[in-house]
């Protein structure tokens, strides 16, 4: 048995080295596939400020984060709100931010969970892979850091801000959800940008120029193809893009709130698998280090204590209940596809008869790298686990006076629930269906969007306000057409005059 | 291996930026809101900070979200007694639906709510304000000069030196001074000690070799440890600097006719003038003036509410003000500012008297002379004479308070940034 590396609460730049390279062999023994790592340890107060730039090291300046950062401090200085004991950047090397505050028993779980799970889900995950490119996204954050704030001097912070503001409402809808991205490139950004504002802009020139009214024109207008040819979900790529009035610069800035939007567009999708996949291996490597010999009793009871605190789930009816909590369902699932590998029960070989048996690391490894949130649940969640939760799911309808309990956690609900609990991930659905359709190329150049409701759901009140937003981006009028089941254009929004 | 990074020493207040901006887009909403705040705040405690709040509605970022209603399914953990079928009466108050809507719809009645500093307070109150004839007395200003370091000389006087830098060059002149020797006698000592292994060697070589070294050593040893071309010493030159002294004179009528609450609006509005004084001027005093038929300087708590009864001779506090600028705060140094409250009550021979004294001795000493009338009747004798004073003087100006409401108003009507 070797000793204990520390018995104490408190942490020191050593003891953080030492917990980092016991526990870096154990996970490598485990095969985790990591970028390097570089910790930082920084005050309550810094954390504060990096939760005001939602996450990101190196933010532009804006008066929204501001507010957030106000918001934070208020709740913070008030007790309303503890500080995560961490937050971890998807980047090469991986950052992750320790508070001084913690406990050396803390400092040792945070590097487990953020150092090593998220930073291999970060370097494993198809989506992240795919969306996101870890090596230049600081590189990506200083441009346009600087790029912003040089617009701030050239034009004026008003101008900016108002971009901004109207860049930020459109974030959301900012990615291509059906198309391959290309991930956010630094070299290429700084390399291309000058020779992309002309390009750019003579493009726009030319769909302008070519579509002012001609006599054979006209005669051809019947034939004309909408423009868009196909309806676009992109909406702040079609506008930096098509946009008749914008300047190159205020292009970029689009760009650029578009490509933050599309970092952070994987995390929205993967918050379940990627916080069960970081407790489950920290959970693992914390057990190892007790094993090991390397970390004492009271240091695992202190461990066990915040570990259930993290992963445990308030049922629908408790005080604390905030929805389903992504670490909780995440953990169980983790821990459960673990189980149905090593060992697996007469109901798993039924369910899961490709993985029952199988190699747990192996699967695990494959369930991390392929999936998102959505189908990760509809492919993993098991019998056992929805009669551990008691899921059950309410269906709500506005047109009938009660809810309706559609399913529980019996065996007729399994596929039910499960496949309820699916969509409750899918963005697609969550997020109104809003899509760029026509602009009235040769009229008064207005700019038509179709929102297709699903499941009849209605649009907030913020969407008049938004319009203006997308109104000031496009520099003409903006009409948004709402359909119904059939395809008919049941409700009009518009913004036709600037905001004044 | 990872890298571990302190980032504690680190510059804090990275979002101070976006602080800022944040208070620069609300400024309006935030300005209303002080502005309301003011005439009900506690007059001891205007010194702190102040909370303030916006609605909610004006600082949501709008997105398209979707709302409530329509076709919902959603899962719960912990079912308890629901079986499949289960018909459910729609709670009232979202209930079961999730705290989605309070917090991020925008669409919650709270007020954001949050803290801004003394600083920013004052910055707010007092914006677009600014200290009469400020500018115009800058350079008349520069009367008192202030010692600053300003790098480092070769001569100067003991007490200024400056030991670091002293033996620093000591010691690279000692080691300069000390090279080519130490060179020499490292040659020597070894060219010594070659020939007295060799058997047979010339003994007077050696002789003088010893000889040589001795020297060297000894010329080495006399390398002084610190000369006066060492010496560095601090320099100081004297930079004038604007007086950063500023003096206030309230000046009371505490006659009968002024009440209780009378006086409680001219200790806001002298609350006021005293904070943004101290905006500008690193010291400012203030001198307690109180009079009915004589003056007499007073503190604070006197000022504010022993009880007089009584007649009013209004030039008796001008005259003490007078005097106690020659005494005490010559014009030259100190930037004087005056503010007078009264009801308005005079004696009436006494008014012309008063309008004279400010014309001749007091204005031309004042930075600025501020005169309130508090009191819902109709202006007497004083206002009348007063207000021939505005003409030629613009460091003198005169507005009337009737209620508490008043006060800032006025005191932003006083010191409203002059258009030029």
């Amino acid at each position: 048995m070797s000793k204990p590396i520390s018995t104490g609460a408190e942490w020191t730049f050593e003891l953080i080295e030492e917990y980092h390279a016991e526990i870096e062999a154990i996970a490598e023994e485990y095969g985790l596939d990591t970028y390097p790592n570089q910790i930082e340890l920084i005050t309550a107060e810094q954390m504060l400020d990096a939760y005001a730039s939602v996450g990101m090291p190196i933010g532009y300046s804006h008066w929204s984060f501001g507010k957030h950062f106000i918001k934070n401090e208020q709740q913070y200085r008030r007790g309303h709100m503890g500080l995560a004991y961490e937050i971890v950047i998807n980047s090469n090397p991986c950052i992750a931010y320790l508070m001084e505050e913690n406990t050396m028993m803390m400092q040792a779980l945070v590097i487990a969970h953020a150092s090593f799970g998220h930073n291999s889900f970060f370097k494993g995950n198809y989506l992240f892979r795919a969306w996101t490119d870890a090596e230049a996204i600081i590189d990506y954050l200083v441009f346009a850091k600087r790029f912003i704030s040089e617009c701030e001097e050239r034009y004026g912070i008003d101008e900016v801000e108002n971009l901004l503001d109207s860049c930020h409402a459109l974030q959301n809808h900012g990615v291509d959800r059906y198309k391959r991205p290309y991930p956010v490139s630094m070299r290429e950004e700084r390399e291309r940008l000058k020779e992309r504002e002309a390009y750019l802009q003579s493009q726009v020139n030319d769909l302008w120029y070519k579509t002012v009214p001609q006599k054979e024109a006209e005669e051809k207008e019947a034939k004309l193809p909408n423009f868009p040819e196909e309806p676009q979900e992109n909406i702040l790529y079609f506008i930096e893009k098509n946009a008749p009035l914008l300047e190159p610069w205020q292009r970029e800035v689009v760009r650029i709130v578009r490509k933050v939007g599309q970092y952070f567009y994987p995390q929205r999708q993967t918050q379940v698998m990627n916080e069960g996949w970081a407790c489950f291996w920290h959970y693992h490597i914390m057990n190892e280090l007790y094993d090991r010999g390397k970390v004492t009793d009271g240091f695992m009871l202190e461990f066990f204590q915040s570990h259930t605190n993290v992963v445990s789930q308030p049922d629908f009816d408790s005080d604390y209940f905030s929805g389903i909590n992504p670490y909780a369902l995440g953990y169980a699932m983790m821990t459960d596809i673990k189980r149905i590998c090593v060992e697996p029960d007469e109901e798993d070989r039924r369910w899961f008869p490709d993985i029952a048996g199988s190699n747990w690391q192996e699967t695990l490894d494959f369930a991390m790298r392929n999936f998102k949130d959505e189908s990760f649940i509809s492919q993993f969640l098991s019998p056992r686990l929805i009669r551990d939760f008691k899921l059950f799911s309410i269906l709500d309808d506005e047109e009938r006076s009660e809810l309706e309990v559609t399913s529980i956690h019996n065996d007729r609900g399994y596929q039910y629930i499960r496949q309820a609990l699916s969509n409750q991930y899918n963005l697609s659905m969550n997020e109104p269906n809003i899509q760029v359709y026509n602009v009235d190329v040769r009229g008064d150049r207005s700019l038509t969007l179709r929102h297709i409701p699903h499941n009849n759901v209605p649009l907030a009140a913020t969407t008049d306000e938004v319009l203006k937003h997308l109104r000031r981006l496009w520099s003409f009028g903006v009409v948004l057409e709402t359909l119904d089941a059939d395809g008919e254009v049941v409700n009009t929004a518009e913004c036709l005059q600037p905001a004044s | 291996m990872a890298q571990l990074i302190d980032r504690r020493p680190n510059a804090k207040g990275k979002s101070t930026v976006n602080r800022q901006r944040f208070l620069r887009r609300y400024k309006t909403q935030i300005k209303k809101a002080i502005s309301e705040q003011i005439s009900e705040r506690s007059i001891t405690d205007i010194d702190g900070g102040e909370s303030v709040s916006i609605p909610t509605r004006d600082i949501t970022e709008p997105t398209f979200r979707n709302d409530q209603g329509g076709v919902r399914e959603g899962v719960y953990p912990g079912n308890k007694e629901f079986a499949q079928g289960d018909k459910i009466k729609r709670p009232i108050n979202q209930g079961q639906g999730g705290g989605r809507r309070a917090s991020d719809s925008g669409e919650g009645e709270d007020d954001f709510v949050f803290e801004i500093s003394r600083d920013e307070y004052l910055d707010m109150l007092f914006d677009d304000l600014e200290l009469p004839n400020l500018q115009k007395n800058q350079l008349s200003k520069m009367t008192k000069s202030k010692a600053v370091r300003a790098g480092f000389t070769n001569d100067g006087v003991p007490t200024n030196i400056n030991i670091v830098r002293s033996l620093r060059s000591a010691l690279s002149r000692r080691m300069a001074m000390g090279a080519e020797p130490r060179r020499q006698l490292r040659e020597m000592e070894a060219e010594l000690q070659e020939l007295e292994q060799k058997p047979g060697s010339d003994e007077t070589r050696c002789l003088a070799l010893r000889q040589e070294i001795e020297d060297l050593k000894n010329r080495i040893r006399r390398i002084p440890f610190i000369d006066t071309f060492d010496l560095r010493f601090n320099n100081f030159v004297q930079r004038p600097e604007p007086t950063s002294q500023a003096v206030m004179f309230c000046l009371m009528d505490v006659s009968g006719s002024m009440d209780q609450e009378t006086k409680d609006i001219a200790k806001r509005f002298y609350i006021l003038l005293y904070l943004f004084l101290t905006r500008s001027y690193r010291d400012v005093d203030v001198v307690y003036i109180r009079h009915h038929t004589q003056a007499k300087e007073v503190d604070e708590e006197e000022f504010f509410y022993s009880r007089e009864t009584g007649g009013t001779i209004v030039s008796s506090a001008l005259e003490l003000t007078r005097d106690i600028i020659a005494q005490r705060y010559p014009p030259t140094d100190w930037n004087i500012y005056a503010a007078q409250a009264s009801d308005g009550d005079n004696w009436n021979d006494d008014s012309p008297v008063c309008e004279q004294l400010l014309a001749k001795q007091l204005l031309p000493q004042l930075r600025y002379y501020a005169y309130v009338e508090i009191t819902r009747r109709d202006h007497q004798g004083l206002w009348a004479h007063y207000e021939n004073l505005l003409q030629a003087h613009d460091n003198f100006a005169m507005q009337h308070i009737r209620e508490q409401d008043d006060i800032y108003p006025v005191f932003r009507e006083f010191f409203r940034k002059q258009v030029q």
